[in-house]
């Protein structure tokens, strides 16, 4: 059953006509909603101005100016570090993945509200959400609350470690999820204290990609049988898959593998070489005897690299120290780029270190169009990371500016929902419409009303 | 009774390594045929990666190919051939999907571009994995786990600042690739379904990681915002990430470490988890000003050391679960294997395989409830499939003897 085509741009793009109810937060479950919308969907995040989720629209609801001009760009990426009249509306950290969504408030977690929600949920396709495990089941928004108003409806859950098991009520965040599925002791230095490991968020990403590929699966079965279903992804196990090798060592081998840097279990040289300028570096693997001659050549067949301590592979992976040492004293009077077009041509895999300067300035994400440029009305016209794959047929694109809270109200609410321009301003005077959240809300959570 | 989401779908697997065969592992795992198509001889050269069973090189006994080509039938196939090319163009008329994962230039040179694949077949999804796209500058380069990393992700930020910034930890970017490929390609197939035309869907490795939300991307947009001129960077530990208080980050205790989140929101809860110490109780732990104080911050450390040297990382995790702290402890992977929360769920599967005989296999990385990942087969044997997929094509045993004289499968 497709719900009827949303006003928008999204031509024929693949998932036109799919609507999607989103309550993710944060990272995870925003960014697979964002892949969904990229691609057509009509993606309506349910918000609410009585409650602000945690780290969402910024790390703060409302961080002053001067907390702002002092922190690192992750809780301070707001336009020119100011925090402006509507704060949550100006965070990079929201902004990059609500492209091509709308935004809805009402007070769900009041009996009206969960009406309007559900009436909401009757004309949709999929419902996806990624809060802390049972609160969907408090809001009363279990499957099957879902399923009573659209049986053929597809909710995809994200909780931390799943939605059963000892572990399913735990606090966790991204990072945490790392430290469960060993990653963090992992990806040390190799003889390192782990207290100095830098936190990653890369199970966010991951588990984001699966729910993701989770939802297209569902929705492919409902194209062929109708059928809708209930989908749980526990976070913790799509990172788990992608360390296999790690696992696998230890169930063959009982071998509990030890974290290596950023050199190669079995290649020699892999590793992160310093070049001219401040904190540069070229990265570069060599794999195979061939390639190794191809490096030399391309160093200038240096007299060193005679020495039989380099000259197969097992050898260099047993006296990388000392390559590595030689290798940098080359790199190091050459700029990063150099480096890489030099080895590239020569069939070697090297690549630089890429700051956020670099990215957009690099040719060929230049050429590839990566970066599309997005005018905003409450942040101007910047930059944006753009579409993860390219299509030939239906090349996505963002199609609209991020969504600001509550800025399609009136088009969910009055053709959507159907409700009357009096109806309309009573839920505004209720709380459950507006484009603000309660001034009461400085960092997170509930309204004090 | 439980169905295959994907049962009603073919797949045409041109891919080596890790992300291509992560990507049509996904759909084997959910019920789609694949036929994996590999190089007489020594097949996916992921075939020749450790680690190994008993650390014995064998071409089928290498955990990473095992792991990646579950539920898949493999055909060796010398696609170079000119018998090798007539075949695949037959295989890609049966076909809903092809992956591959060449070097852009070899899928035209085989003549297997999409315009010529899509003639035979208009419905046909072909999806391209590469390392660095099929057009820009840089298609024709290479690209290692190591240089993915340093390109497309926001490594300068990790590590210490006196010493090369540090990579995610095994070849994780290219399992991610292999998601977001599987992704892209379902909703090219769902496209197709309805409109009965196929396409060709271009991903990059490093575009999967650039519009990736562990950082990099949120971080390339507040550049933007912040006026181009600011970089991120390392400043040692996780005390300089997203959040910032104490305590905050990894830390120490009786039988290996913990990673807590800090700062304000967090204060009340890791206070109840520090057992609600007196000395800690002023309001000025819990502001801003006083979670960055240097003062405040070691009398919370002053309590918190002592504190998790007497215990280990289980009682402090039960310790987290009662005060609602965000916290875990830091897991090798034996704890893992052996914890009681996935042997509950089931997580880790057994499979059977005629040459590495049971083992123990991560499982799959979510549950749809009408449509469970398929019962896992293990990974084909090189050419295990060669017969039962060259016979269904009309070819007699006769002629698969041919074939292989002439050095095309």
């Amino acid at each position: 059953m497709m719900s009827e085509r949303p006003p928008s741009a999204a031509g024929n793009l693949p998932l036109v006509g799919i609507r999607v109810v989103d309550m993710t937060v944060v990272w995870a479950g925003t960014f697979t909603t964002m892949m969904l919308a990229d691609m057509g969907a009509e993606v309506i995040r349910v918000e609410n101005t009585r409650f602000a989720p945690y780290g969402t629209r910024g790390i703060m609801v409302r961080p002053t100016d001067s907390l702002l001009s002092t922190r690192g760009m992750a809780t301070a990426g707001y336009p020119d570090r100011k925090a402006g009249e509507r704060p949550y509306n100006r965070a990079a950290m929201f902004n990059v993945h609500a492209r091509n969504k709308l935004s809805m408030t009402v007070d769900y977690m009041r009996p009206k509200g969960l009406e309007i929600l559900k009436r909401l949920v009757g004309i949709s396709d999929l419902f996806i959400e990624n809060n802390a495990y049972g609160t969907m089941n408090k809001i009363g928004l279990s499957y099957e609350e879902l399923k009573k108003v659209k049986p053929d409806i597809i909710m995809v859950s994200m909780p931390a470690f799943g939605s059963s098991g000892p572990y399913s009520d735990r606090i966790a965040l991204g990072r945490h999820l790392e430290c469960i599925a060993g990653h963090t002791l992992l990806r040390g230095y190799p003889e390192a204290d782990p207290t100095w490991t830098t936190e990653v968020y890369h199970c966010d990403a991951a588990a984001g990609a699966v729910a993701a590929f989770a939802a297209m699966l569902a929705l492919h079965y409902r194209q062929r049988t109708g059928k809708g279903q209930f989908v749980d992804v526990a976070q913790i196990e799509t990172i788990i898959p992608q360390l296999g090798e790690a696992v696998m060592d230890y169930t063959m081998n009982g071998r509990v593998q030890e974290p290596i840097g950023n050199r190669h279990p079995s290649a020699a040289p892999c590793g992160l070489y310093p070049c001219q300028g401040d904190d540069r570096w070229i990265a570069i693997t060599v794999c195979s005897d061939k390639e190794w001659q191809a490096l030399c050549h391309a160093m200038g067949d240096p007299s060193w690299a005679d020495d039989g301590k380099f000259s197969d592979t097992l050898s260099r992976w047993h006296n990388q120290d000392e390559l590595d040492r030689h290798i940098a004293d080359w790199t190091r009077q050459r700029q990063d780029y150099e480096v890489m077009h030099l080895l590239q041509e020569a069939g070697v895999a090297a690549g630089p270190l890429m700051d956020e300067r670099d990215c957009y300035a690099d040719p060929h994400i230049r050429e590839r169009g990566f970066f599309e440029q997005v005018t905003h009305v409450e942040c101007g016209s910047h930059l944006y990371p753009g579409m993860l794959w390219k299509m030939s047929r239906t090349p996505g694109s963002i199609r609209r500016p991020p969504c600001r809270l509550g800025e399609h109200n009136e088009y969910v609410y009055k053709q959507l929902l159907g409700v009357s321009d009096e109806e309309y301003a009573e839920l505004e005077r209720d709380g459950h419409i507006g484009m603000e959240y309660h001034p009461s809300i400085v960092v997170h959570g509930r309204a004090a009303i | 009774m439980t169905e295959s989401a994907l049962s009603d779908v073919r797949v045409l697997d041109l891919t080596w390594y890790i992300a291509g065969p992560y990507c049509t592992k996904l759909l084997a795992d959910y019920g789609a045929e694949v036929i994996k198509v590999e190089r007489p001889g020594q097949g996916d050269p992921a075939r020749s990666i450790g680690p190994f069973l008993d650390d014995e090189p064998d071409i089928e006994k290498s955990g990473l190919f095992l792991h990646l080509n579950t539920n898949k039938r493999s055909i060796t196939l010398n696609v170079k051939s000119h018998a090798g090319k007539k075949i695949l163009r037959k295989l890609v008329e049966q076909v809903d999907i092809v992956v591959e994962s060449f070097s852009p230039r070899v899928m035209p040179s085989l003549g297997l571009d999409y315009s010529t694949l899509q003639k035979a077949n208009p419905s046909l999804v072909l999806t391209s994995i590469s390392n660095f796209g099929q057009t820009g500058p840089y298609r024709n380069y290479r690209l290692s786990e190591l240089a993915l990393n340093a390109m497309g992700t926001s490594m300068k930020m990790v590590g210490q600042p006196d010493r090369a910034p540090l990579k995610l930890g095994g070849n994780v970017l290219q399992y991610q690739a292999g998601v977001l490929a599987a992704t892209a390609t379902m909703i090219a197939l769902f496209g197709s379904r309805l409109t009965g035309t196929g396409q060709h869907v271009d991903v990059s490795l490093l575009e999967t990681c650039l519009g990736s939300m562990d950082r990099r991307a949120p971080y390339l947009l507040a550049h933007q915002y912040t006026g181009q001129k600011e970089i991120t960077t390392r400043v040692g530990g996780s005390r300089g990430g997203i959040m910032s208080g104490c305590p905050e980050g990894i830390y120490p205790c009786k039988d290996g470490y913990f990673d807590v989140a800090g700062g304000v929101p967090w204060w009340p809860r890791n206070f109840a988890l520090l057992g609600s110490p007196p000395e800690l109780a002023g309001p000025e732990f819990g502001t801003a000003e006083g979670q960055m104080d240097t003062q405040c911050q070691h009398a919370i450390l002053a309590v918190l050391y002592p504190w998790a040297m007497n215990r280990t990382k289980t009682e402090i995790w039960e310790a987290a679960k009662s005060a609602r702290a965000a916290l875990a402890p830091l897991y090798t992977t034996e704890d893992l294997v052996n914890d009681p929360h996935f042997r509950e769920r089931g997580f880790f599967v057994e499979i059977e395989h005629p040459r590495t005989g049971r083992l123990t296999y991560p499982g799959a990385p979510f549950r749809p409830s009408e449509t469970p990942a398929k019962t896992p087969r293990a990974a084909p044997l090189l050419g295990e499939h060669n017969v039962e997929i060259y016979c269904s094509l009309g070819y007699s045993r006769e002629d698969l003897a041919r074939l292989r004289d002439a050095g095309a499968i």
